[in-house]
Order: C-alpha cells, then sequence, then structure tokens
C-alpha cells in the first residue's frame, strides 16, 4: 500500500511519526484505495461507525441520571424524560438509536449476503461482524431490561429461562445469571454493568472489522478482486467520506423522524408499566429486530431444541463462508442465487412478523415453515447451487467493460445501474 | 539424543509452573464467577410461612417466594374428582393428582409456567385450571400440563403444614 | 426453476395477508376526535389541559394517582400554563407529610409547587382493598402505556355499555366495549353535567373524555411541544445539509469516471 512510506512533511510531525506512527495510520486511512463502484449499499458501515459512537455518547450521559434499582429505575427513566435537561431527547435518541443501529446493521448484512462480501479473502471480517452482531443483540436486549417497565421485566424473565434448558445444569446457570431464584435486583445490577461494558467491547471489534477490511480491501457489487490503487479505485478521503457522509444525512432524517415524531412507535406499550413479577403482560413480544429468532425459538415444540434452533441460526451465518460454494460472488452475476436471495428476505421478514403474532394455529405453522425454510436456504441450497449454478460471464476492471467469457450487453448495462 | 533428557527435565518444571499457575488463576477466578450466585441476604428468603385460613373453597391466593409467585388453591370437591379422574395416558407429564395435593383440598405450586416462565391466569383454560397467556399452555385442576408448548406440569414446592392454618413454603 | 421461485413468493405473500386480516378481525376500531397534539406541528390546547386538569381533579383523582408529576408542572411552559399563584393554591389543597422536625416527629403541611403529586392512596394495598381487588393504575404515563394511546383511552371512557346478554358480570364489574376481555372494574366515570367546567364550557361526556385524555396526553409527554419544534428545525437543518453535501459530492466525484 502507498502509505507504508509515508513521511510527513513538518519536522515536528516526522519525530513524532517516528514514534508512534499515527500519521501514517491517518494517511493510510485518507489514501486507503477504494472501489469506486461501491453504491449506496456499502454507505451502512459509515452509518453504523456512527451508530456506535451515538449510542455510546447518549448512553454515557443517560447514566449520570439512571439509577439501577428496581425501586427506582422505573421512576429515574421518568426523571430523565420530565426534569433533566433534554433528558426526553436523549432517552428517545438511545432507544430508538437501538433501532437504527438495527436497521443499519441488517441493511450492512444483507448487503454482504447480495455481493457475496464474506467470501474468500474476506471471512474474518465476516466472522467478526457476526461476533459484533451477536454482542449487539446482547447490549440491546440488556439495555431494554433497564427501564424496568412490564416488557423489560418478562422479556428478562423468557430470555434467561432459555438457559435452564440446559440438562442438569440449567437451573444452577439460572439461578447464577439471577443472582437468585427470579429475576430481581441483583439482576438488574448486573446487566446495566454488563449494558455499559458489552459497546466498549463492540468498539475494540469493530477497530479489528476494519482493520480485517483494509488487508484485502472492499467488495464491491461485481465482485471482482481489483488492483489497488488503480483507475479502478478512488482515495477513501474525500471520495468515499463525502458519500458516506451524504447518505449518513440521509440516514438522520429518518432517525430524526423517529425521534422527534413516533418515538414510542418501534416500543411497547406495556413497558410504561413498572415491572410487576405478579403480572404477566397478555403477549411478551422482544424488540422488533429480535422476532426472526424468536419465532425460531417458539417454532420448536421442545425447549431445549427450540434453544438450540435459535442459537444454531446464528451460527449457520458464521459459517456461511464455507456454506456458499460458489467461486463467483456477486448476486448480479448469480441468476438463480438472486431467486433464493429474495426468498430469503421474504423468509426473514414472515419470520419476523411471525415472532410478533402469538405461536398458535396457522401462525404457528406459517413460522415453523419458515423457520425450515430458513436452515434449508443456508445448509442445503447454497451448497449445492455453488457447484450447479450457471453464473454469467464476469467484468475483467471495473472501467473495461470486458468480460471473462463472451461480451454480454445485459451485464455492462447492469453493472452501470449498479454503479 | 544426547540432549534429550535436559528438555525433559525442563519440560517437567514447565509442565509444573503451567498447572501450579493454572490453580492460581483458577482460584482467582472463582470469587469473581460466585459472586453473581444468590447472596447471603437472598437466600435468607428462601422460606416463607402463610396462613391460609380465611381462604374459601374453590378460591386461591397468590404469595411471593423467592421472587417467584406462588398459588395456594383450596380446591372444591368437584375440581379434586376431576384431577384425580385424569388418566395417566393422557398426561403429557405424567403425575398423580395424589402425589401432587398430599392433602387433596389443597394444592400448593409455583405460579411460573414451565415453558418460559410466565404466570399463569386461575380459572382459565381448556381444562378448567390454568392457562398461560405467553404462549397458550392449559393446565388442568392439578397443575398438570394438558395443552401448548410448556415440557412439564406446574412445579410444586417443598412446604408443609404446621398446623391446619399455616403452610410453610421452603 | 423461476416459476417454482415465484409460485414459493406468493404463498408466502399470501400466507401474510391472510394471517394479517385474521388479526385485523380482531382488533376493534377505536373511537377518535380531533386531538390538538397529533401530527408534525401539534400542540396542546391550552384550554382542554386546563379543563382536562379539572376533570382529573373532580372525578379521576379519587382513586388514580399522578405519582410522577409535581405541582410545579401545572404551571410549566408547554403544559396547562397555570399562573404560578394558581398552581401554588392548587398545590396548596392538599397535605404531605414532612419532617422529621427538630423535636423528630413527622408533620403534615400543605404541598408546595416543588412537592409531587399527593397519591390518593397509602400504597399500593390500600388501592387494591379499597377497589375491590384491582388497582387503579397510576395516570402519569397511561396513554403511552396502553396500545391505542389517546384513542384507546378516550374510546374505553365512551365505551360503556350493556352487556350483551351472554355475558353475566359479577358484582361490581362493568361492561366495556373496548376494555381487554370487556370487562372493567371501574365504573362509568363521566356522565353529562358531572361536572361545572370553570371556564363555562359544557360539560358532555365527550368534551369531558377529550379534555381528559389531552391532559394525560400532557401528563404522559410533558415535552411534546418542544420535541415538535425541535424536531422540525433539526429535519429542516439536516435536509439542507444534505442537499449540500449531495452537491459538494457531485463535484468531487466529478472528477472520477465514471460518476456517483
Amino acid at each position: 500500500m502507498s502509505d507504508h512510506n509515508y513521511v510527513p512533511s513538518s519536522k515536528l510531525g516526522k519525530w513524532f511519526n517516528d514514534r508512534l506512527p499515527l500519521l501514517s495510520l491517518s494517511a493510510h486511512l485518507r489514501e486507503y484505495p477504494t472501489p469506486k463502484n461501491l453504491n449506496y449499499w456499502w454507505t451502512f458501515g459509515g452509518i453504523l461507525t456512527f451508530c456506535l459512537v451515538a449510542q455510546i455518547i447518549t448512553g454515557i450521559v443517560l447514566a449520570m441520571h439512571y439509577v439501577a434499582h428496581t425501586d427506582l429505575a422505573f421512576a429515574s427513566v421518568e426523571h430523565i424524560m420530565r426534569d433533566v435537561n433534554y433528558g426526553w431527547l436523549l432517552r428517545y435518541f438511545h432507544a430508538n438509536g437501538a433501532s437504527m443501529f438495527f436497521l443499519a446493521v441488517y441493511i450492512h448484512i444483507f448487503r454482504a449476503l447480495y455481493y457475496g462480501s464474506y467470501k474468500s479473502p474476506r471471512e474474518v471480517i465476516w466472522i467478526i461482524g457476526m461476533i459484533i452482531y451477536f454482542l449487539m443483540m446482547m447490549t440491546a436486549f440488556m439495555g431494554y431490561v433497564l427501564p424496568w417497565g412490564q416488557m423489560s421485566f418478562w422479556a428478562a424473565t423468557v430470555i434467561t429461562n432459555l438457559f435452564s434448558a440446559v440438562p442438569f445444569v440449567g437451573e444452577s446457570i439460572t439461578n447464577w445469571l439471577w443472582g437468585g431464584f427470579a429475576v430481581d435486583n441483583p439482576t438488574l445490577t448486573r446487566f446495566y454493568a454488563l449494558h455499559y461494558l458489552l459497546p466498549f467491547l463492540i468498539f475494540g471489534l469493530v477497530i479489528l472489522h476494519i482493520w480485517a477490511l483494509h488487508v484485502p480491501g472492499n467488495n464491491n457489487p461485481i465482485g471482482i478482486e481489483l488492483k489497488k490503487p488503480s483507475k479502478d479505485t478512488v482515495p477513501f478521503h474525500p471520495y468515499i467520506v463525502i458519500k458516506d457522509l451524504f447518505a449518513l444525512l440521509l440516514f438522520l432524517i429518518v432517525f430524526a423522524f423517529f425521534v422527534f415524531y413516533a418515538p414510542n412507535i418501534l416500543g411497547h406499550a406495556d413497558n410504561y408499566i413498572e415491572a410487576n413479577p405478579m403480572v404477566t403482560p397478555n403477549h411478551i413480544v422482544p424488540e422488533w429486530y429480535l422476532l426472526p429468532f424468536y419465532a425460531i425459538l417458539r417454532s420448536v415444540p421442545d425447549k431445549l431444541f427450540g434453544v438450540i434452533a435459535m442459537f444454531a441460526s446464528i451460527f449457520v451465518l458464521v459459517i456461511l463462508p464455507w456454506l456458499d460454494t460458489s467461486k463467483v460472488k456477486s448476486a448480479i452475476f448469480r441468476p438463480i442465487y438472486k431467486q433464493f436471495y429474495w426468498i430469503l428476505v421474504i423468509d426473514v421478514l414472515v419470520l419476523g412478523y411471525m415472532g410478533a403474532m402469538p405461536a398458535e394455529g396457522t401462525y404457528l405453522l406459517i413460522a415453523r415453515a419458515a423457520t425450515i425454510y430458513y436452515f434449508v436456504h443456508f445448509l442445503i441450497i447454497l451448497p449445492i447451487l455453488g457447484k450447479k449454478e450457471k453464473t454469467l460471464p464476469v467484468p475483467l476492471s471495473i472501467t473495461d467493460p470486458v468480460l471473462g467469457g463472451s461480451p454480454n450487453p445485459n451485464v455492462v448495462k447492469k453493472k452501470e445501474i449498479y454503479n | 539424543m544426547s540432549d534429550q533428557k535436559k528438555p525433559k527435565r525442563r519440560d517437567f518444571l514447565f509442565t509444573t509452573s503451567y498447572a501450579i499457575g493454572a490453580v492460581g488463576v483458577g482460584a482467582a477466578v472463582w470469587p469473581l464467577v460466585d459472586q453473581m450466585n444468590p447472596d447471603k441476604s437472598v437466600k435468607a428468603l428462601a422460606s416463607t410461612e402463610v396462613d391460609v385460613s380465611s381462604l374459601e373453597p374453590g378460591k386461591s391466593i397468590t404469595v411471593l417466594w423467592r421472587g417467584k409467585p406462588v398459588f395456594i388453591k383450596r380446591r372444591t370437591q368437584e375440581e379434586i374428582s376431576e384431577a384425580r379422574a385424569v388418566k395417566m395416558n393422557d398426561l403429557k407429564h405424567p403425575e398423580k393428582d395424589e402425589d401432587r395435593a398430599k392433602n387433596p383440598e389443597w394444592l400448593v405450586m409455583l405460579g411460573v409456567c414451565t415453558h418460559l416462565g410466565c404466570v399463569p391466569l386461575g380459572d382459565k383454560g381448556d381444562y378448567n385450571g390454568w392457562f398461560c397467556p405467553c404462549h397458550g399452555s392449559h393446565y388442568d385442576t392439578s397443575g398438570r400440563i394438558r395443552k401448548g408448548p410448556a415440557p412439564t406440569n406446574l412445579e410444586i414446592p417443598e412446604y408443609k403444614f404446621i398446623n391446619n392454618n399455616t403452610i410453610k413454603i421452603g | 426453476m423461476k416459476n417454482i421461485i415465484k409460485s414459493i413468493c406468493f404463498i408466502f405473500l399470501s400466507l401474510i395477508f391472510l394471517s394479517q386480516n385474521i388479526f385485523a378481525e380482531e382488533k376493534k376500531k377505536l373511537l377518535t376526535t380531533d386531538w390538538s397534539f397529533k401530527g408534525y406541528f401539534g400542540k396542546f390546547d391550552r384550554a382542554s389541559l386546563q379543563r382536562g386538569y379539572q376533570v382529573y381533579a373532580e372525578v379521576c383523582a379519587s382513586c388514580h394517582s399522578l405519582k410522577y408529576l409535581s405541582y410545579r408542572n401545572l404551571a410549566e411552559k408547554g403544559g396547562p400554563e397555570f399562573s404560578k399563584e394558581q398552581a401554588k393554591a392548587i398545590a396548596a389543597n392538599f397535605e404531605v407529610t414532612d419532617g422529621p422536625n427538630d423535636d423528630g416527629d413527622m408533620f403534615v403541611r400543605p404541598a408546595k409547587l416543588s412537592d409531587k403529586f399527593v397519591n390518593p392512596y397509602q400504597n399500593d394495598k390500600e388501592a387494591m382493598a379499597s377497589n375491590g381487588g384491582a388497582y387503579p393504575p397510576d395516570m402519569s404515563v397511561l396513554i403511552k402505556a396502553r396500545s391505542g394511546g389517546a384513542d384507546y383511552i378516550y374510546s374505553l371512557l365512551l365505551g360503556y355499555e350493556d352487556p350483551p346478554n351472554d355475558v353475566i358480570l359479577d358484582e361490581g364489574v362493568y361492561y366495556n366495549k373496548y376494555m381487554y376481555g370487556n370487562m372493567i372494574k371501574m365504573p362509568n366515570p363521566l356522565s353529562d353535567d358531572l361536572i361545572e367546567y370553570n371556564d363555562g364550557t359544557k360539560a358532555t361526556e365527550e368534551q369531558m373524555a377529550k379534555d381528559l385524555v389531552t391532559f394525560l396526553a400532557w401528563t404522559a409527554e410533558p415535552h411534546l411541544e418542544a420535541r415538535h419544534k425541535i424536531g422540525f428545525k433539526a429535519i429542516i437543518y439536516l435536509i439542507i445539509l444534505s442537499i449540500l453535501a449531495y452537491f459538494s459530492m457531485k463535484r468531487l466525484w466529478s472528477r472520477v469516471e465514471p460518476e456517483v
């Protein structure tokens, strides 16, 4: 890479850079050669970085007012909403920020699925990403418990009870997680401590995620490996920076709409009722971003296997780089994969919808079918498809519409659209 | 070949050092893990005594024990005979009502659905017993699972009658 | 191959719509009215808030608490905006226990602006005992704590009916067509001319329900007006900045072929 021989122009800069090469790092980040055909789906990495930092900052200031005690937690949240200067804004930003974070991460993940960004040589980026995603779910879940509303309490009860499905030691594990015989004050305080800790772990992993990305460089819509730097690439600054900023601003408009005009629409009304261990809400639902997993959990009749299926649904994503056997990355050149991709998207949406519905009758049947299809997609369709599918010819570079095989005007046209 | 002995002795030294070191790390980690277990003040609330003298037949009360609700139901004759008439083959988790309620008039059990820990509602469901609103488990008049996702019957805690009017749970 | 995939999609989608229809049938349509606080520029109708407080104070306050509110809130911006003197006078009607004094005794004094709203009951158990086992919920965030929000509470207040023939009600249970399960422990709280509004508005059942719900919408979301106002500015700002960013991006990328 070009920045290896970067030399700061000022004397002081050189002196410092010889001792700690921060200026080299910054030069590397500025000059980092990025494919010039990245479309707007690629801007979500930057958006996610913003989300994480914004959540950490709003979280820290909220922590200055929040009280982690079962008697006071709900009241302290109301105190933030009513008395703290701009407290309502900070809390709504933080609460909706979680949803926006997940919205962005789902787009980011499905972009990677569409363009095959998880494939060699980017497997490690993908796996770190999956760990981040898993930690995000844990962080969000524990954060949801903190306001100590009815949904907080019962979500905590339902999720921690999953561990009681473990044979023999299940009860010991749940008692250990709770610090008692039910979800109670010790549970709340430890969730608070961990909710504060995990974002910093995520932050560390994000640095690794970007580091791992900067080794092979970005994938791109046509999924070919580029010579870097070349006429197919542009320096990250200012080209990608301005594009990411523009996309971030559009994203913030949506974000602001939720924060200012529909701050509670993504939440659940029951969470404005203080937690009461003696009263179960009529219908317990997790936050929307966890619904597909909840649907998978409930679609299996056996408790232990339900839990296993739920964790397996994340694990298949981790091993995805080895399940998808196709050498071609981008779905643009994989006509059949493209169809299955959209079915998977619909399948996950169906699972999410079923997760919000009561687990009975038709809903349960649909949820079961969707669960089975989810695993079939990853475990059967992808490995076979990679071997059988007849892919379209792939161009050799972004700039030259020279194709690997016979010229195909269709592909070139498509490529232009995705630019 | 000739220096084979030396590394061996060194191996032994290293292995021992690692092993002793691992014991120390384990000992240091244990307090960090164990601090999360129920503490002494929580354990002190492990048992509770309930006065049930004012309970009419057919009615039930809910008391909090170890942070979980416990249902104490004074069953009517009808409910008892309904519970006792059930054939073992019809049960997902076969338990005799005689074993669940030693004193047939009194049913004492944890009000925690064995599926995912919600509180079932009384006098509801297809079997006139309890019904869990979370995921639709139906329990009969003996608190046994009859329909729905719950794997086992409602749990019977350890309890005994101290006298005719008082039950000690735990 | 394509046909199979298309038909799978079709089946999935039709199942979704089907289940949505089943779901829709279970829901009752809620009553609504022209809420002043809805919409992007929604503000509370001050007069309605003040009347709503009167309904709360004269009808609801004997059972329902507003424990997260303080008397000072009544005079704060964005709320009913009673004058400070009015709010002080309202507070002085209530008694709070303070102390201990220099002798170590607790004493009772009139409430001040800084005090929280006085609860009608000493604790939840007393509230339950006085109301046949049903606990009258705190109303501070009630609007946000019920799906359907303002419309739901409004409907509930106007939703009392004689039960259908096949429904047998226990003593002290009432029939309400909007309540979950249709049975409610609270008797119909409102009736025409139940109270006399200070501002002379005719106290019809609908008027009182509307005023009360407006008041409760404010107690649940006291900064709603500020939120709407700041939100509008923030979004306009973001739109302007994104237009600028868009053209800057175009300018920068014009050096690159092909452009974005």
